[in-house]
């Protein structure tokens, strides 16, 4: 049995909190770069020059890439092998989000009692944590900061399975459609299909911390992704929704087998501010 | 585009406000006010019970916006837009006390576009998540109300060429509509 110190995850946590919300990644700024060359609105061309400057600004440290850092989503895979030691796992990744959201000048966004008082917390905790049980000895943790405004852009049906295929594609190009300028485009669309509804939802999240635009493995997933950001980068929104080419830089489905009575599928969107940050203890 | 920008300062005037046309770029430059959510509810919460605002409404322009913490020495820190239509239950009542400009992102409501016009107000978009670059127009901030709710307290900015575009006018034009429909294939 491997052991690790709680406070190693507390550091990493903080850190990538703070690396999450200063540096885009190569891969979404690939994507903007994409974004910038084949968009037709001389518009929204004005609108990714600005969105690349932005992130240049930010990586000098001093202003995070938007005001809203977010609530702090953190995937964990644990290995089975690993004994964490010197506090609990839970407890150390709230405090590494207490203090990276401190040290790093970021936002506090998470309010209690939320359908009356709504109290800011101060601190920007609870964080959302997710912990899968893995092999190995090791502990993966990815911290994705979710804005609200692209959260609030989230979608859940479940369709009957006779809708198949196109039933899906367009239960997904539905939602982008009026959603709008809301989300921040060009977005990441993150798509579940199958599992239980909660399950479903966590499958459209979790597409969208992969490297953006890398196709699922499976060809027919794959292929599934092409023809939705086809049809999504056909409704006209662009970026920012002031009209244009560039509504979405990628889509991300992620699948799994369900009930043999229910399709359901859901829709997370993700902001052009795509941002997640991993480590290995 | 292909245009410079208009440069434009606050308060704005009626003269001003029916000149832009939804689509053109502007400059922001002078004094403008940030309230979202939270302030907005209790900005009704005061009109309701007869109270006056905290700030004169009247000629003047509301950001809907929510800054990250200034570092020592800075004014503010990031600063790009919220979703606008999470204050379209606000802002008629607002406009027709004599608020003449938003600033926010994304699509408003039919009756916030009705109000728009009948009280010859603007909307204008700001790029949402360009929140550093934003930062750099920004020369002074003050929170002037509502301290106790942080990030959502009301604030008075000074700002200097904040970028943003014109979404709604007063005559009517919509870009957010006229330009998706440009651009909407199939």
């Amino acid at each position: 049995m491997r052991e690790l110190e709680a406070a190693a995850i507390t550091e990493a946590v903080a850190r990538l909190c703070i690396e999450a919300n200063y540096n885009l990644g190569e891969d979404v700024l690939a994507g903007l770069r994409q974004a910038r060359e084949t968009e037709e609105s001389p518009v929204g061309q004005g609108v990714l020059d600005m969105l690349l400057r932005n992130a240049e600004i930010a990586a000098q440290g001093e202003y995070p890439l938007c005001q809203d850092t977010g609530l702090a989503v953190v995937f964990v895979e644990l290995g089975q092998e690993v004994h964490v030691v010197g506090g609990d796992l839970n407890a150390a990744i709230e405090a590494g989000v207490r203090q990276g959201y401190a040290e790093g000048y970021l936002r506090k966004s998470a309010v209690a009692r939320p359908f009356s008082a709504r109290i800011n917390t101060g601190d920007n905790t609870p964080a959302i944590i997710h912990v899968t049980i893995v092999p190995g000895d090791r502990v993966r943790l990815l911290v994705a900061p979710k804005g609200g405004g692209s959260e609030n852009m989230s979608y859940l049906r479940v369709l009957p399975p006779a809708k198949g295929r196109q039933g899906v594609i367009d239960f997904v190009v539905e939602s982008v459609d009026q959603s709008g300028g809301n989300p921040c485009p060009p977005v990441v669309v993150g798509v579940g299909v199958g599992g239980t509804v909660e399950q479903t939802m966590l499958l459209a999240k979790r597409a969208l911390m992969r490297p953006l635009g890398q196709p699922h493995p499976d060809p027919e997933v794959a292929e599934l992704e092409r023809d939705i950001l086809e049809r999504v980068n056909r409704l006209g929104i662009g970026p920012l929704g002031l009209g244009g080419t560039s509504t979405a830089l990628a889509v991300h489905a992620e699948t799994f087998p369900c009930h043999i009575a229910s399709l359901p599928v859901a829709v997370n969107l993700q902001c052009h501010s795509a941002r997640h940050k991993e480590t290995v203890l | 585009m292909g245009q410079e920008p208009i440069t434009i300062t606050t308060p704005l005037t009626e003269e001003l406000v029916a000149s832009l046309r939804a689509g053109d770029r502007v400059r922001i430059t002078g004094t403008i006010y940030v309230a979202r959510d939270a302030a907005h509810k209790r900005f009704i919460a005061a009109l309701d019970r007869g109270e006056a605002l905290p700030f004169d409404i009247r000629g003047q322009i509301i950001y809907y916006m929510g800054p990250s913490p200034a570092r020592p020495g800075r004014p503010i820190g990031s600063a790009g837009p919220t979703t606008s239509y999470r204050m379209d239950a606000y802002a008629p009542r607002l406009l027709a006390l004599g608020l003449k400009g938003m600033l926010g992102k994304g699509e408003r409501s039919a009756e916030v576009r009705e109000a728009i016009q009948r009280h010859g107000a603007v909307y204008f978009a700001a790029v949402g998540g360009a929140a550093a670059l934003i930062a750099q127009s920004i020369r002074e901030a003050e929170v002037i109300a509502y301290d106790d709710l942080g990030a959502e307290a009301v604030r008075r900015l000074r700002v200097e060429g904040l970028p943003a575009i014109v979404a709604n006018d007063s005559h009517g034009g919509d870009a957010y509509q006229s330009e998706r429909a440009r651009y909407r294939k199939g």
